[in-house]
């Protein structure tokens, strides 16, 4: 497994990650989607191998040596979860197959105890359609009411306008750590505090905000929180929902199968303590423990100073560069909270056409309404354009983002 | 000019460019050129399903041929549309209807599309072909 302790430069940090050297239509590849899906370290890549090649068994059943093996790296990359947000208990960490699996488990779990006819529940007009329609589908089959929290100018979101939304009724709130539109962190452990004070519990979608923020989740204090493996480096199909303990005892399982289970009688089923209450049927095993080396990856580059300083100087460079220009739009501007993650419209430039272009160009951004539909029509826009970037990414590949960009809207005016 | 000529025409203009941007500046100005839709023809069931951005197609048959007039919010795929309304507009309906729409895929132009957009082109040609079986 790689070693991370010796600090890399980022032409190092680069090397790991042999498709930032793919070509498109013969231009470099300027991967500028990272808040989409991120590339995977080598020293993931060649876990996941490992995994398929080397310890290929299913988990948690057998008594033999393979399938020792496949626990023992499933079980560990729990362990390293736990730490890496610091839950208290390692039965806090519950894997699912992303952040959409993991909201809708709370949805449908918690739901189901919680919410009954009459009672609310709170999102905000920024979430992902992942955070939105669970609780709307919850919503429907309970006939509770979904009620929604503006946005402010700048992008954040408001503890105090929050906190006059909240009634005896609100069961749950559910708010984005970073929407993956706007690029800035929201006030968290303000928005949790305000609602643990009108004692309701908050479900945090963390699934940007894990890749910019140190989380923390004692400290935020939130009773959930969601993400998924692939956007911080890990496989595709692993994911994360942290709980608190408290939450996950009371609350009843969301599918029945597998390894859920402590006895199983017609009469009546027992179900396995946490975690396992919450993991039916064979899991993710070759891919959920990627997220070690890729967690270990995540912690190196966000305290490496070279990797720090790289991310503020693209951070700073693309924001001037995209506030100065009066055809530009930028959302999400609150400078003091903002993360290298760039959504904007230009005037009288199709945000489908800028992509096209910049395609072209060998840049990859992301267009459209980012499964952001509601955000999209309370901005008053079909869609953005989006650039998001990784500590791989390098102040010259936003200066060459930035040229191509202008010269693309050139070509549209 | 035949269809079989026109198709012709439009594969040898875009030999002319190497680079896939000026392509797009070829498609651009095809998409700037295209005559103005009106307003109110902008319903719903004029919407192409299957692209990212909006796209409006109609079809008017006089003497016996169709004529194509259509729109879209973004400026290249208007030219994509632009290109195939060059193409297919005064054609007799079984003349299209009967047709591979083969020349596409020789300038190459849904292999440098994306998925997304790629549908999008398929889903243009998909309603070009449907107005001209079945009428609107
Ligand atoms: C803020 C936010 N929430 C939820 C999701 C859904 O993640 P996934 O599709 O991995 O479940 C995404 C990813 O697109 C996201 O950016």
């Amino acid at each position: 497994m790689q070693n991370y302790q010796k600090q890399m430069t980022i032409t190092e940090i680069r090397s790991q990650f042999p498709i930032l050297d793919t070509c498109v239509y013969g231009k470099s590849l300027v991967y500028l989607d990272n808040a989409a899906t991120a590339q995977r370290p080598q020293a993931v890549v060649d876990c996941w191998k490992g995994l398929v090649e080397g310890s290929n068994a299913n988990i948690h059943r057998a008594v033999h040596s393979l399938a020792a093996q496949a626990t023992e790296a499933y079980e560990g990359a729990r362990d390293r979860v736990k730490t890496f947000i610091n839950a208290s208990a390692r039965e806090e960490i519950i894997f699912t197959s992303g952040a959409t699996a993991s909201i809708n488990l709370v949805a449908s779990s918690y739901g189901q105890l919680f919410v009954n006819q009459g009672d609310d529940v709170v999102v905000t007009v920024c979430e992902h359609h992942s955070d939105i329609v669970p609780w709307q589908l919850l919503c429907e089959r309970k006939g509770a009411v979904l009620k929604v929290l503006d946005v402010e100018e700048d992008g954040r979101l408001n503890p105090e306008i929050l906190k006059k939304l909240l009634t005896a009724r609100t069961k749950i709130v559910a708010i984005a750590h970073i929407s993956n539109v706007l690029g800035v962190v929201n006030p968290v452990k303000e928005l949790v505090s305000v609602c643990h004070a009108a004692g309701v519990p908050v479900l945090v979608d963390g699934s940007q905000g894990i890749v910019h923020e140190k989380v923390d989740v004692q400290d935020l204090d939130c009773d959930f929180y969601a993400f998924s493996g692939h956007k911080i480096y890990a496989a595709t199909g692993t994911g994360v929902l942290y709980g608190k303990r408290k939450w996950l005892d009371a609350m009843p399982p969301y599918m029945g199968g597998g390894e859920m289970i402590e006895t199983v009688r017609f009469s009546g089923t027992t179900y396995a303590p946490l975690p396992m209450k919450f993991e039916a049927g064979t899991q993710n095993f070759n891919a959920v423990p990627t997220l070690v080396p890729a967690l270990d990856f995540a912690e190196s580059a966000r305290e490496n100073p070279e990797v720090q300083a790289e991310q503020k100087a693209i951070l700073d460079y693309i924001y001037t560069q995209l506030t100065q220009d009066n055809r530009i739009v930028l959302y999400g501007t609150c400078p003091e909270a903002k993360i290298p993650v760039f959504s904007f419209a230009v005037k009288g430039a199709h945000h489908e056409d800028l992509a096209l272009i910049l395609d072209k160009m060998g840049v990859a951004v992301r267009s459209g309404q980012m499964c952001a539909e509601p955000l999209m029509d309370h901005l008053g826009v079909t869609g953005l354009l989006r650039a998001s970037f990784a500590p791989y990414n390098t102040l010259d590949e936003a200066k060459y983002f930035i040229t191509s960009l202008l010269r693309a809207i050139e070509m549209l005016q | 000019m035949t269809l079989e000529e026109k198709k012709q025409e439009i594969i040898e203009e875009f030999s002319l460019y190497d680079e896939w941007l000026d392509k797009y500046e070829y498609l651009i100005e095809l998409g700037k050129s295209l005559e103005p839709f009106p307003e109110e023809k902008k319903t719903e069931d004029r919407l192409i399903k299957g692209c990212q951005s909006r796209v409006w197609l109609d079809a008017e048959e006089r003497d016996g041929m169709l004529y194509f007039s259509a729109d879209s919010d973004a400026i290249i795929t208007k030219g994509i549309i632009s290109l195939l309304i060059s193409v297919y507009s005064g054609r007799t309906r079984e003349e299209i209807a009967t047709d591979d729409f083969g020349f596409v895929a020789e300038i190459g132009l849904k292999e440098n599309l994306s998925p997304t957009r790629a549908n999008g082109l398929v889903s243009m040609i998909d309603t070009i072909k449907n107005l001209a079986e079945n009428g609107r």
